[in-house]
């Protein structure tokens, strides 16, 4: 592996800054002209416990957090001891530095803050042992010193910042200006402060080490942005003006933001009492004639398994959102999985029917987003967009003129008054609510309000004008229509522009399919494959229900074997396709991984090799290679 | 012509207007309470002056929820105890609507019990019906959270160990701003108290006695009833959030001894709707949201303002 990138890793204590500063860096590399992607790994809890946040620049589009990483800044947990306290923080300051060096590349670069723990602690890690095993080069400095002269000691962060700008020969001018644009006053200048005087002790240290700054050139205008910002955007750009909410990680973010900005835009935010009450709500905004959605995250999700059924039923569009987490139950709150795809599928009682939506990254967020919107509302229907915590956190740098679409506020089939007039009726005036023989299963509705459109809507199976019938002619002609409305989406969608994602040469030999946050990491390791000579492409679903058939199916059979890539451990995605398909259970083998990390594209890369050739050893033990049925 | 044209209509309204020309599956038993609501609602909407077709009703499940099938107006019925979220995001859609929800205690009080407490300190301007009953009708007679101290039935055959559920102090202590108990053998007073429920300002709650012929003939509904305002024995004031809230434990102690007293217990005028108070706060638009998205020449901002930019 070559370090024609900086993957630099800022570790410390929950609570210790960490977030805001890899932000920062982010931006100014990103300013400097390079292509940004970032990594954040956090425990359940607010202060303390460690704590990273990796960020990967290159000067080429960057898709995935990479392997391992080359630059550590540790600034040790500052919330780890606290002795005014009863409750128990443990005594483990120098967590951030011990726990982040089993994935330091060789020939990495360590920077420690020697102001919180001894040597002695230092000395028990064999640092200096493993430094010289693996190529690496330490820099012990007391960043909490050269804080408090200036400053306070949580600035901290910036001098580690000065520190790696001199280290790695950085225009040190870009955190500048950041912190001129971002703080004011004595902050403003303290940290200004903090930032030259580490600077400059840096600059007498001897360099020991080559890494390098990349250098990057982008003339376009970029924006910093992670997932949840995507999607927010997406939903506002769609027209959406109502959100109802219970907060739950890591679907907060979304809600957030959207209840940040809803009042500008001229929309509703609500936080509610429960998800069931959340879902229940984007509903009934709908029914009045608003682009309405609610999220939440797997557990939260379970609740508006009611509400989900009731909107299909009903033929209210809605747009849900679930964040997945690593479950089952309440899991790992703040640790990414694929695990819900199964529950976001078949959840609710019937036969009801589903979009999903499963977003590859920041950029297909909101693309997918806006998709799911139009289906919504298009074919009254309610769609889910399945993302996880990894899409949730990501910070990815994106052209700003992406962005810049027209808005869709558009109803979908709502007619207007005048068309009422011209619709079907009930001799006693009741409108014709559902039509069973709607061209593409989608009957026209009216909104409360409107003269003319008077009808009734029921969660219970109903006749034509929405009133409760259990006549078995009306049910079959109703429930079919409802079902018929999935065919006529997925034809919709492979004309449409969100599809499938394809990397690889086309005639390759063998396949690796996945789906939502890993496609970025799967695509780099098939890169990576092909360049080390073996022949293999890749399929990344984002449009997953209605299931693509005809697109899995073209790809499976031109392969001669696919490893299907997912985090979970039950391999959901590969069920998926085998019950959809039917067939294809000899050729598909599962690489699973479920510990509460995203793949990284070495472990890809290791389990095709292990999938196709029996020398190479299985992947390490955060991974698991489930071999295809019939080996 | 605007895009909600029914809203707004100044007509003579005729009850039966509300009558559906559909014939619906019937459900509700002879002698049932439930008719005496809608009797009591259709005769109110006259006085509200309100056509059914700016009118939406949701209700949840069971007996009572099955009160749109019979009312003719915009309805949505919905699904176990969640008819009131359901009409407030309705109402914050669009203001402009008349929004009644509508279900039985089990449904209300029991699954729902959560939606309505905080439904009620929100204060929406709406209107919540509540079909007391003190029994499970649909699901055929199970022990309700209003059903007695004692009450056997199937699923608690040995007596429910269980205090009833105190709906009129409840809701006062959630912050509803209109509260009352009317009772299905008194259509007068009914149509009165529901006319005032739809005309406050405000979240209304009216716990209605409904007797249950076929699974509840034990109840007290068919005692005589006694209204507040019209004896003399009572005295308080109904805006006086202590004296209503002394008031309702006396009528919720004496509705198990047999002694049913009816009325208005507690009336706020002048605290603002939750509406008023989102728009107060810039959390709301002043125009229906709804509307905007019928108006060809309304302007969607876009995310784009959002982005922070970098070059």
């Amino acid at each position: 592996m070559t370090d024609t990138e900086l993957i630099w890793r800022i570790a410390g204590g929950s609570g210790d800054g960490i977030a805001s500063t890899s932000q920062n860096f982010a931006k100014a590399l990103m300013r400097a002209g390079l292509n940004i992607f970032t990594h954040r790994h956090y425990p359940s809890r607010i202060r303390g416990g460690h704590t990273y946040v990796e960020v990967r620049a290159k000067d080429e589009e960057v898709t995935s957090r990479g392997d391992g990483y080359n630059f550590l800044l540790s600034l040790g947990d500052s919330f780890a001891r606290n002795p005014a306290e009863d409750a128990y923080y443990g005594n483990e300051e120098r967590k951030p530095l011990a726990e982040n060096l089993d994935e330091l590349r060789d020939g990495g670069v360590i920077v420690y803050d020697t102001g919180l723990f001894d040597e002695d602690e230092v000395a028990e890690l064999n640092l200096e042992e493993r430094a010289e095993e693996n190529n690496w080069h330490v820099y012990p400095v007391n960043l909490r010193e050269i804080a408090r002269e200036h400053g306070r000691d949580v600035m901290r962060n910036t001098a580690g910042v000065g520190i790696t700008a001199a280290l790695l020969g950085m225009d040190v001018s870009y955190f500048e200006e950041l912190i001129t644009q971002n703080m004011s006053g004595d902050i403003q200048e303290d940290n200004l402060n903090v930032l030259a005087d580490a600077y400059e002790q840096a600059q007498e240290f001897e360099f020991t080490h080559d890494l390098e700054v990349p250098t990057g050139e982008n003339e376009q205008e970029l924006a910093l942005m992670n997932g949840s910002q995507s999607i927010a955007y997406g939903a506002i750009d769609e027209g959406c003006r109502f959100i109802a909410g219970y907060p739950m990680t890591p679907w907060t973010e979304v809600f957030t933001i959207m209840s940040q900005h809803m009042g500008k835009f001229g929309g509703v935010s609500e936080q509610v009492e429960d998800e069931i009450a959340a879902a229940a709500m984007a509903l009934g905004a709908s029914h009045a004639g608003v682009k309405a959605m609610s999220g939440s995250s797997g557990g939260g999700f379970a609740l508006m398994s009611e509400p989900l059924g009731l909107a299909e039923m009903t033929e209210t569009p809605i747009v849900l959102l679930e964040a997945m987490r690593a479950g089952p139950s309440t899991g790992m709150p703040t640790k990414p999985e694929q695990g819900d795809l199964e529950h976001v599928l078949y959840t609710s009682q019937g036969d009801s029917a589903r979009v999903v939506f499963a977003p590859a990254g920041v950029k297909e967020a909101y693309e997918q987003t806006r998709t799911a919107f139009e289906i919504a509302y298009d074919y009254q229907i309610p769609a889910i967009v399945v993302y996880d915590q990894k899409i949730e956190g990501e910070l990815r740098s994106v052209p700003v003129d992406f962005f810049d679409r027209e808005t869709n506020p558009d109803l979908g089939k709502v007619l207007s008054e005048a068309e009422i007039k011209e619709a079907a009726h009930h001799e006693s005036g009741a409108f014709q609510r559902f039509d069973p023989d709607a061209e593409d299963g989608v009957s026209p509705r009216t909104v409360p309000g409107q003269k003319g459109g008077r009808h009734l809507t029921s969660g219970n199976e109903t006749n034509d004008y929405g009133h409760i019938d259990e006549d078995p002619d009306n049910r079959v002609a109703h429930m079919s229509r409802r079902l018929e409305k999935l065919d006529t989406i997925r034809e919709d969608l492979d004309e449409g522009e969100t599809n499938q994602a394809y990397r690889g040469p086309e005639d390759a030999r063998y396949g690796i399919v996945t789906w939502g946050s890993q496609q970025g990491t799967v695509f780099e390791a098939v890169d990576r494959l092909n360049d080390e000579g073996h022949s293999v492409k890749a399929i990344g679903v984002s449009d997953l229900m209605p299931y693509p058939e005809a697109e899995m199916t073209e790809f499976l059979e031109s392969v001669e074997e696919a490893i299907v890539v997912e985090m979970n451990a039950s391999g959901q995605f590969k069920g998926l396709t085998q019950k959809e398909l039917g067939r294809f259970g000899d050729k598909l083998s599962s690489l699973l991984k479920y510990n509460g990390n995203p793949f990284e594209p070495a472990e890809i890369v290791d389990g095709f090799e292990a999938s196709i050739d029996e020398e190479t050893d299985i992947p390490g033990n955060s991974t698991t290679f489930v071999p295809a049925a019939g080996d | 012509m605007s895009a909600f044209s029914a809203i707004g209509e100044d007509r003579e309204i005729d009850s039966e207007e509300y009558t559906p020309g559909i014939e619906p599956q019937a459900t509700w038993c002879p002698g049932c309470g439930d008719f005496s609501v809608l009797k009591a609602l259709k005769q109110a909407m006259p006085e509200v002056g309100r056509t059914p077709e700016e009118v939406l009703t949701v209700t949840g499940i069971g007996c009572s929820s099955k009160l749109n099938s019979y009312f003719d107006s915009y309805g949505f019925h919905s699904i176990h105890g969640r008819s009131l979220p359901i009409a407030r995001a309705a109402k914050l859609a669009n203001p402009d609507l008349e929004v009644i929800a509508a279900g039985g205690d089990g449904d209300g009080y029991g699954i729902g019990g959560n939606h309505f407490m905080h439904t009620a300190r929100e204060n929406h301007d709406m209107t919540y019906i509540v079909f007391n009953n003190e029994i499970f009708g649909l699901t055929k007679g199970q022990t309700s959270p209003t059903s007695p101290k004692g009450h056997k039935s199937k699923t608690q055959p040995h007596g429910s160990a269980k205090s009833p559920i105190r709906p009129l102090s409840l809701a006062l202590t959630s912050g509803a701003s209109y509260i009352a108990r009317t009772a299905a053998v008194n259509p007068n007073q009914a149509k009165e108290i529901l006319t005032e429920a739809i005309e406050h300002d405000g979240f209304a709650h009216v716990d209605f006695l409904t007797q249950c012929p076929t699974w509840n003939k034990d109840a007290k509904q068919y005692v005589p009833y006694t209204d507040v305002q019209d004896s003399e024995d009572y005295d308080f004031d109904i805006t006086d959030r202590r004296e209503a809230g002394e008031m309702m434990h006396e009528v919720e102690d004496k509705l198990y001894e047999g002694e049913i007293l009816t009325g208005r217990f507690y009336v706020e005028e002048d605290r603002p709707s939750y509406t008023e108070e989102k728009q107060a706060i810039g959390e709301m638009p002043e125009e229906p949201l709804a509307e905007k998205y019928f108006d060809e020449d309304a302007e969607w901002d876009r995310s784009y303002d959002l982005l922070e930019r970098h070059t």
